[in-house]
């Protein structure tokens, strides 16, 4: 037997780089005759431009170029597109307001870039920004969705009434209104989904360069996609064909969704990197990434559940304002329809759904998907809702949850999306085993004997993860594909160079995907060695997000690996003259079925490159491969989550005190990186519930959370020491039976807190984040309640 | 940040005519505030005197009376230190949480002190225990040398060398730390002193660290967690802001002294 690798905890190959230092991100690299950006941004939150001079600036040491909107306009670059197009409830499509790269006549969000300062160091190019004068005419601003709506709200775009991008909805609104003028029981929640601010460690950074010798554009980015990132800004906003540009995301210090997107400084460094005829870099400062980098959730949601008197799920209906900032971001628009309103079924058989979303602009930073992505604000809905259902109705909340679990598979949601398999009762009862749900009301009541309130909530979530089918992502307004696609080159020695679409920044693709090569290669790990983030090396790619590198990117380098095997067998056959038929492949080797008679994958591979006594006529030489995968549905993972609180009423502290976590994956390759994953997920995912929380001021429009002074990031003291297991059921419809793991923390464990700490308070709701201050003001309000 | 010019001291002396000569020199006492302000070109000293160098600004005596701290000692230099523990445990707490460990093997109680941040730790050490600061001119007690927020006694040019804490018969500091910045978001030092007074010194809540008479008077009398439990501070010119409002930061101040009470009997 070789030596087993799926399912194996393998340590992460990448980590030793990370660790010791040798990563190499867009920053480290300096190009030959490199120069420094520096963008000149509005400290307004809406603003009108009356005027941008550049002379004194200009006259500064070192600067090699400056430009501003005017440039831009007068080059007819265009704006930033929006990849996913929207069609409202009036069959209109949704607003797109012009993005441009550079300010043009407006201003719409503190942080806005309005010029640019190139010059030979990067201090000389942050003196030299200093004195651009720009003259603003400063308007009222808008940073709240509902406000936003209301007439006489400031304009975000003057030809965008009443801020409205677009009203959507999904399902069958007079039969869901229906059902509640008679339900035995309505449970109503109102709620805002926090704004978060992502925060990777690494900045956004940019290194952009131009040949004249053969006209060749390179742009190194901290990116998750690099060829989504060429393609929309070669063909969509500076007219720039694809064989003349090279797009390189090196090692990404974490993105969580937040470096998907083009973003405008990505295009004006390769704009002005011909204009200067220097390389360009710009790495964001910490200050700028609060400011620019696209924001995530900021929904305002009213919901109501409808259930009969045994408390089964009737209807939910459901109206959301999302906050999409001041420009619609890349894939903004997807994020509170596609990726959220599609959710609302939850895990469980609620017959009727109903949910309308508008979108809105205000004067903030542009929101877009983070991890997650409208899956966490659709499971914060289902699960509040349903656990507030529960309490009212006086049913065990676990029990209600069973009631109405989805048994039958597959199943049809009245959301559109079809779920292939899941066991929601396995996960459900290993979360209660692990969580100890029986001693709970002796923990409570030990906790209230040393003054403590304590508390115990559940989250029940379903993602749709493998993102994505690329007709489903059409008729839903996809302007893109979402494929992905591999390549296996197998060298003469049997060495394999895999080259992935897939982009790691922090995944471990390096060490999951070189496992599944290896296992089906049957050859050492060490053999395999996976490539990724490089337009000129990497066939085609459309990146990583959505928790689909595996099940997606992973299949097709599954898909290319039977290709190659497929080869080798003809090979084998005739270097073993034998008919293709009889050939077998396993462990590595190729066998005349029911002999002895064998070649090893490495004597294959040599023959395939040197190809003495080849039949030609049938074989060509060489052995690579490659293959393009279009999953045919997402994958549906699915878990229970249980978190238990303890809240210091004094002082008004939350202490996560145990969390569950029990999902289902599918097959898992490397248990491992998934348990880091879900770890990472779930940090997030509390971050959000406790912590975090982007407040723009509602007068003036500036981000009063624009340093971590003020920007709670959750720290280690902060979590609890995590309880994670899995219950499998394979996904039905990728070979590998995987269905994806990177945000299912983040989706599943914000309700579970609410639930703990509501539970915990004896309140029916409570705005995230809890931090101390809410806490201990809730509690004061209860008691003010309770003596008056 | 902005070009300056770098330079050493060799003394408190020295260190001092150096500042005087420039008209926008700054000193660099661990830097661990005026560095950052730097990179946020918030501050443009035209040049920076590193007191690193200055031997009479360092070092710990401790003797009957009290510990005596050198402007440079460090934070993490004053935490493990075994006299300061054994002789003002608190003073070694608190130093000891101050920041994180990057900062605290940078960062010194004079700077600390000079530039008196309201939401620092050392000022409540300052003010509770009844320490004097001392400088190239002069010694000035505690309680004339806070005066408000980012202000304090000293006087242009002149230099804290040292601060004298005289030993206290038990004292404790709790601190709340802000969620976010963790800087102290109400921190209470509470210290009975030699004499049987009381202090209760207050950061991180107002402008500048203050202390709580009531809750002092109610010690003196009865050095029990209950003497201070009921007594409530007015919210009144208290900090606000998103992570407290002034009536939960009052609040605080209550938890986080009875605490002290607490810790301090332990």
């Amino acid at each position: 037997m070789a030596t087993p690798y799926i399912g194996v905890p393998i340590q992460r190959r990448e980590d030793l780089r990370f660790l010791t230092g040798a990563g190499n991100y867009t920053d480290d690299l300096t190009l030959p005759h490199q120069t420094y950006a520096v963008f000149v941004r509005s400290p307004h939150a809406h603003a009108r431009i009356r005027s941008v001079r550049t002379e004194a600036a200009a006259r500064c040491a070192g600067v090699v170029g400056i430009f501003t909107g005017e440039d831009v306009a007068a080059a007819k670059i265009n704006g930033l597109p929006c990849g996913w197009l929207i069609h409202g409830t009036d069959g209109q499509p949704m607003k797109e307001p012009p993005h441009p790269i550079l300010a043009q006549g407006k201003v719409r969000h503190v942080g806005d870039p309005v010029a640019v300062v190139i010059a030979e160091t990067l201090a000389q190019a942050r003196d030299a920004a200093e004195r651009v004068a720009v003259d603003y005419d400063v308007l009222p601003a808008v940073v709240d969705s509902v406000q936003a709506l209301k007439t006489g709200a400031p304009l975000v775009h003057d030809d965008v009434a009443a801020n409205r991008c677009y009203t959507w909805s999904i399902g069958d609104k007079a039969a869901t209104d229906a059902v509640f003028t008679h339900a035995a029981h309505v449970t109503t929640l109102e709620f805002q989904n926090n704004r978060l601010i992502p925060n990777p460690i690494e900045p956004r950074a940019v290194n952009a360069s131009y040949s004249r010798a053969d006209d060749h554009y390179t742009l190194y980015v901290s990116n998750q996609n690099p060829h989504v990132e060429r393609l929309l800004m070669g063909a969509f906003v500076l007219g720039l064909p694809e064989h003349k540009v090279r797009v390189v995301a090196p090692d990404v210090g974490g993105g969580f969704g937040s470096k998907i997107y083009l973003y405008a400084e990505d295009v004006v460094l390769t704009w002005a990197s011909k204009k200067v005829n220097r390389p360009i870099k710009w790495t964001a400062e910490r200050s700028e990434s609060f400011l620019t980098d696209a924001h995530g959730r900021d929904h305002h949601t009213r919901a109501q559940l409808a259930l009969d008197r045994d408390g089964r799920f009737l209807a939910l209906r459901v109206d959301t304002k999302a906050n999409m900032g001041a420009y619609l971001s890349t894939f903004a628009s997807a994020v509170p329809t596609i990726l959220y309103a599609t959710l609302l079924a939850g895990q469980y058989a609620t017959p009727l759904i109903h949910c309308e979303v508008t979108a809105v602009f205000t004067n903030t930073a542009p929101v877009d998907a983070y991890r997650g992505a409208g899956r966490p604000e659709a499971t914060y809905v289902v699960e509040r809702i349903v656990e507030a259902a529960a309490r009212e109705m006086k049913i065990d909340p676990a029990a209600l949850r069973r009631r109405n679990f989805i048994r039958s598979f597959p199943y049809q949601t009245p959301v559109a999306l079809l779920y292939d398999t899941g066991d929601y009762d396995a996960t459900l009862d290993r979360a209660i085993e692990m969580a100890d749900v029986a001693g709970f009301p002796a923990r409570r009541a030990e906790a209230a004997r040393r003054g403590k309130l304590r508390g115990l909530g559940y989250s029940c979530y379903i993602e749709a993860c493998g993102i994505a089918p690329s007709s489903v992502a059409g008729s839903l307004g996809a302007r893109a594909g979402l494929f992905e696609a591999g390549e296996v080159r197998v060298h003469p020695t049997g060495k394999v160079t895999v080259f992935t679409g897939s982009h790691a920044h922090g995944q471990g693709h390096e060490t999951t995907f070189a496992q599944v090569v290896a296992d089906r290669l049957g050859i050492p790990m060490d053999d395999v060695e996976i490539v990724h983030g490089d337009t000129s090396k990497v066939l085609f790619g459309m990146g990583t997000y959505g928790s689909r590198s595996l099940a997606v990117g992973g299949t097709a380098i599954v898909k290319a690996l039977d290709k190659v095997i497929a080869k080798g067998r003809k090979i084998a056959a005739h270097l073993l003259e034998a008919a293709e038929a009889d050939i077998e492949f396993t462990d590595g080797q190729f066998r005349v079925a029911g002999t002895d008679r064998s070649k090893a994958f490495a004597e294959i591979a040599l023959t395939a490159y040197v190809p003495h006594n080849f039949p030609h006529d049938k074989l060509e030489p060489g052995l690579n491969e490659n293959a393009f995968y279009d999953p045919s549905n997402f994958t549906f993972p699915a878990g229970t989550y249980i978190c238990e609180v303890e809240v210091d009423p004094d002082t008004g502290i939350v202490r996560v005190e145990r969390f569950v976590a029990v999902d289902d994956f599918g097959n898992i390759i490397n248990p491992m990186i998934v348990e880091g994953q879900v770890h990472g997920g779930l940090v997030q995912g509390l971050g959000q519930a406790m912590n975090e929380c982007g407040i723009y001021d509602s007068g003036s429009g500036q981000l009063t959370t624009g340093t971590f002074l003020d920007y709670c990031m959750p720290r280690a003291d902060d979590m609890p020491s995590f309880q994670v297991d899995t219950r499998s059921t394979p996904c039905t419809h990728n070979p590998l039976g995987v269905k994806g793991c990177g945000e299912a923390g983040a989706i599943g464990s914000p309700p579970a807190l609410m639930n703990a700490l509501t539970d915990a308070l004896g309140v029916a709701d409570f705005a995230m984040p809890a931090t101390p201050q809410r806490v201990w003001a809730t509690l004061q309000a209860a008691q003010r309640k309770q003596a008056a | 940040m902005y070009a300056f010019r770098y330079q050493t001291a060799s003394s408190a002396a020295d260190a001092a005519s150096r500042l005087a000569a420039h008209e926008d020199a700054k000193l660099l006492a661990g830097g661990q505030t005026m560095i950052a302000s730097m990179k946020l070109r918030l501050a443009s000293p035209s040049d920076l005197i590193d007191l690193a160098g200055a031997a009479d600004l360092h070092g710990i005596t401790v003797d009957a009376k009290g510990v005596t701290l050198g402007a440079m000692s460090r934070h993490a230099e004053v935490a493990r230190s075994a006299d300061v523990q054994k002789a003002i445990p608190v003073l070694a707490k608190l130093a000891g949480g101050i920041g994180d460990r990057m900062v605290r093997n940078m960062g010194t109680m004079g700077g600390s002190v000079a530039n008196n941040d309201p939401a620092a730790d050392y000022p409540a050490a300052v003010l509770g225990l009844n320490a004097t600061v001392n400088t190239t001119t002069c010694s000035i007690a505690a309680d004339d040398f806070f005066l408000g927020m980012y202000e304090t006694a000293l006087q242009p040019g002149e230099i804290i060398t040292s601060i004298s804490f005289p030993i206290a018969k038990r004292a404790a500091y709790m601190k709340f730390k802000n969620p976010a910045s963790r800087y102290a978001m109400v921190g209470v030092l509470v210290a009975q002193l030699a004499d049987g007074s009381v202090r209760v010194a207050v950061t991180g809540a107002g402008p500048v660290v203050f202390r709580v008479a009531a809750m002092e008077k109610a010690l003196e009398a009865s050095f029990t967690p209950a003497a201070v439990a009921s007594i409530k501070v007015p919210a009144e010119g208290l900090n606000s802001d998103i992570h407290a409002q002034a009536d939960y930061r009052a609040h605080l101040i209550t938890v986080m002294a009875k605490r002290a009470v607490e810790a301090a009997l332990a």
